[in-house]
């Protein structure tokens, strides 16, 4: 309430703060979405051009010729591919270990710290860490060390997934289960993951989704190929990767497929993340 | 949950009442040596990069943390610039993405129409899980030239000489720096933290909320005073996980930092993270020294963002949302 225009009452004074709140806030929220959208519009507007057939179907050229990211959207392939069977197996083994098995003592609290640590180490450690594992010995990058890599990164979210989706599984399963003289591991596999099979899943596609765009991991360790190559004990071609070095490059066709290869990863992540999305909502409501 | 082992003939699984106690043992080791393979790879990480730095530790010693030498020729290594780096532009990123993630995860739980609600919730979601790679060229190709334009050279003209702006605004405009660095990080982090907090305030019993509008507070003091004291714990703990992010990020930063292991003197000057120096340099890095001065970096980014995690996880407590 004003009085005379001039002076606020308790109740006016407390209706400006909360209006020019609202207002700050529905200001951020658009900076945010603007700043955002920008980048999503810059993408497309920038990665379109190149986008094509050709984008699939030819390798990379040497600067200023045609082509497209053939081999390096295979080998990001086979080496995600690689590393998600790895750290799914690790993942699931050990999520079902903390869930199932551990008789949450310091052990497994340790084991959960540690993998909460593994989860948010910063990507670039783990490359230095598999370059000094697997690249010294064995004299050369590969694919294998770079898949190494990133099971590395995907084995700790699979795990935690794991973990925490055996945890909801009501106590009754475990329980119709032992009743009928089933032995644990029965249990586990033909009961427990089976009912858990859609939260693994989701863990498993996060995982995927967060790996397909890793950079700094695969750096010095799988490199880079010029040429096409699924040979696991060679360097390989992969588009993170790719689109590092063609960005810095001073060419111009480079700079285009750079763009087009992260156009590429970003709509796969964000397919990736829907798929997730909508598994998660028909979860909710069967 | 106990095991339950089988001595009579299962009805459904009969096979196993001959390999079944085995199996169960082979299975549970299956699972126990996962668990150990984790923790292996993680005491591993950490023991590798002191291993391998050990070489530029015992040589340099604490001198390493203060030295701002980095010189492939002759061999001499100081880390003072990056790490400062490091700490600096995940501060400003800090500070320029949290008020706006906070309003807007505020609007988007206590303003937004409902019509809006969830699809600008989900693009924020969405947002969050673009790879670095994706902003680090936006980064490098949009902005940086805008930056440079529009913001450096104006406030570099503007800044009067002699005061504390001049100092502040030093460098080249040529948009790549700390503050662009720290801009572009600042974006990359809003979503994620932004998501993390609507969660969080979701996760406010209504029950409790509409007490207090009941009483008749306007949003501003409901949200001040009753949604984040609920959250307040929870709420630190996910913006450290955000910090966590920052200060590990490589991507993002590498493409527009400018690289330069200065201490950087003003806002605009080139610098370097520890992340973007591993990057820029590790591949090529010939003299066995200069790898485990790298090596030596990466353990202080380890140690860094270890405390911050250690921090996040105090404060969220067990079981909450990473």
């Amino acid at each position: 309430m004003t009085r005379d225009g001039m002076i606020l009452g308790r109740s006016g004074r407390r209706r400006l703060y909360n209006g020019v709140f609202v207002t700050v806030c529905a200001l951020a929220t658009v900076v945010a979405l603007v700043v955002l959208a920008a980048i999503l519009i810059s993408l497309f507007r920038n990665g379109i051009g190149a986008f094509g057939f050709r984008l699939f179907t030819e390798d990379t050229p040497p600067p200023g010729g045609a082509g497209g990211l053939r081999n390096a959207i295979l080998g990001s392939v086979t080496l995600c591919a690689a590393a998600m069977i790895l750290g799914i197996a690790v993942g699931m083994l050990a999520g079902t270990w903390l869930a199932e098995y551990s008789r949450e003592g310091r052990y497994a609290r340790t084991v959960r710290f540690i993998n909460d640590v593994l989860l948010s180490a910063p990507s670039i450690l783990i490359g230095l860490f598999v370059y000094i594992i697997a690249v010294r010995p064995l004299h050369g990058f590969s694919a294998f060390a770079g898949s190494l890599a990133l099971a590395l990164i995907a084995a700790p979210i699979v795990t935690r997934a794991t973990e925490d989706v055996l945890r909801l599984q009501p106590r009754a399963l475990r329980e119709a289960g032992v009743g009928l003289g089933t032995p644990h591991w029965v249990i586990i596999r033909r009961i427990l993951w089976r009912t858990a099979a859609g939260g693994i899943v989701t863990g498993a596609l996060l995982a995927f989704a967060r790996i397909s765009g890793e950079t700094a991991p695969l750096l010095f360790t799988a490199l880079n190929n010029q040429f096409f190559s699924v040979n696991l004990l060679r360097p390989v071609a992969n588009l993170p990767v790719t689109i590092f070095n063609f960005a810095l490059s001073p060419y111009e066709d480079w700079q285009h497929l750079a763009w087009a290869g992260a156009l590429l990863i970003a709509l796969t992540v964000l397919a990736i993340n829907l798929v997730v999305r909508i598994l998660a909502t028909r979860a909710k409501h069967p | 949950m106990s095991e339950a082992y089988v001595s009579s003939p299962h009805p459904l699984f009969p096979h196993v009442h001959v390999r079944g106690q085995r199996v169960e043992r082979a299975f549970r080791y299956a699972c126990s040596a996962a668990s150990l393979a984790l923790l292996g790879a993680t005491v591993g990480l950490c023991v590798m990069l002191v291993w391998g730095g050990w070489p530029s530790i015992s040589t340099f010693g604490l001198g390493f943390f203060t030295s701002t030498v980095w010189n492939p020729v002759t061999d001499t290594y100081g880390g003072a610039g990056p790490i400062v780096g490091t700490l600096i532009t995940s501060a400003v990123a800090l500070a320029l993405a949290l008020p706006l993630a906070f309003c807007t995860a505020v609007f988007l739980v206590e303003f937004c129409p409902a019509i809006l609600r969830r699809p600008i919730g989900i693009a924020v979601e969405l947002l969050a899980g673009i790879p670095s790679i994706v902003y680090g060229m936006w980064g490098l190709f949009v902005f940086a030239p805008f930056f440079a334009t529009y913001i450096e050279a104006p406030l570099m003209s503007w800044a009067p000489p002699g005061t504390v702006w001049e100092r502040l605004f030093s460098g080249i405009p040529n948009g790549s720096g700390i503050l662009t660095a720290s801009i572009i990080l600042a974006i990359m982090i809003l979503p994620y933290i932004a998501a993390t907090l609507r969660e969080l305030f979701v996760s406010v019993p209504v029950r409790v909320r509409e007490a207090a509008y009941g009483m008749g507070c306007t949003p501003l003091e409901v949200v001040w005073s009753v949604t984040l004291p609920f959250v307040r714990r929870s709420a630190v703990g996910a913006v450290m996980l955000g910090l966590g992010r920052a200060l590990g990020e490589t991507m993002a930063v590498t493409f527009v930092i400018g690289n330069s292991h200065r201490l950087p003197r003003g806002l605009f000057d080139s610098g370097a993270t520890i992340s973007s120096v591993i990057a820029n340099e590790f591949a090529e890095a010939t003299s066995p020294m200069h790898m485990s001065a790298l090596l030596e970096l990466g353990f202080a980014l380890f140690l860094i963002t270890f405390v911050v995690l250690a921090l996040a996880r105090a404060l969220l407590g067990h079981g909450d949302a990473a």
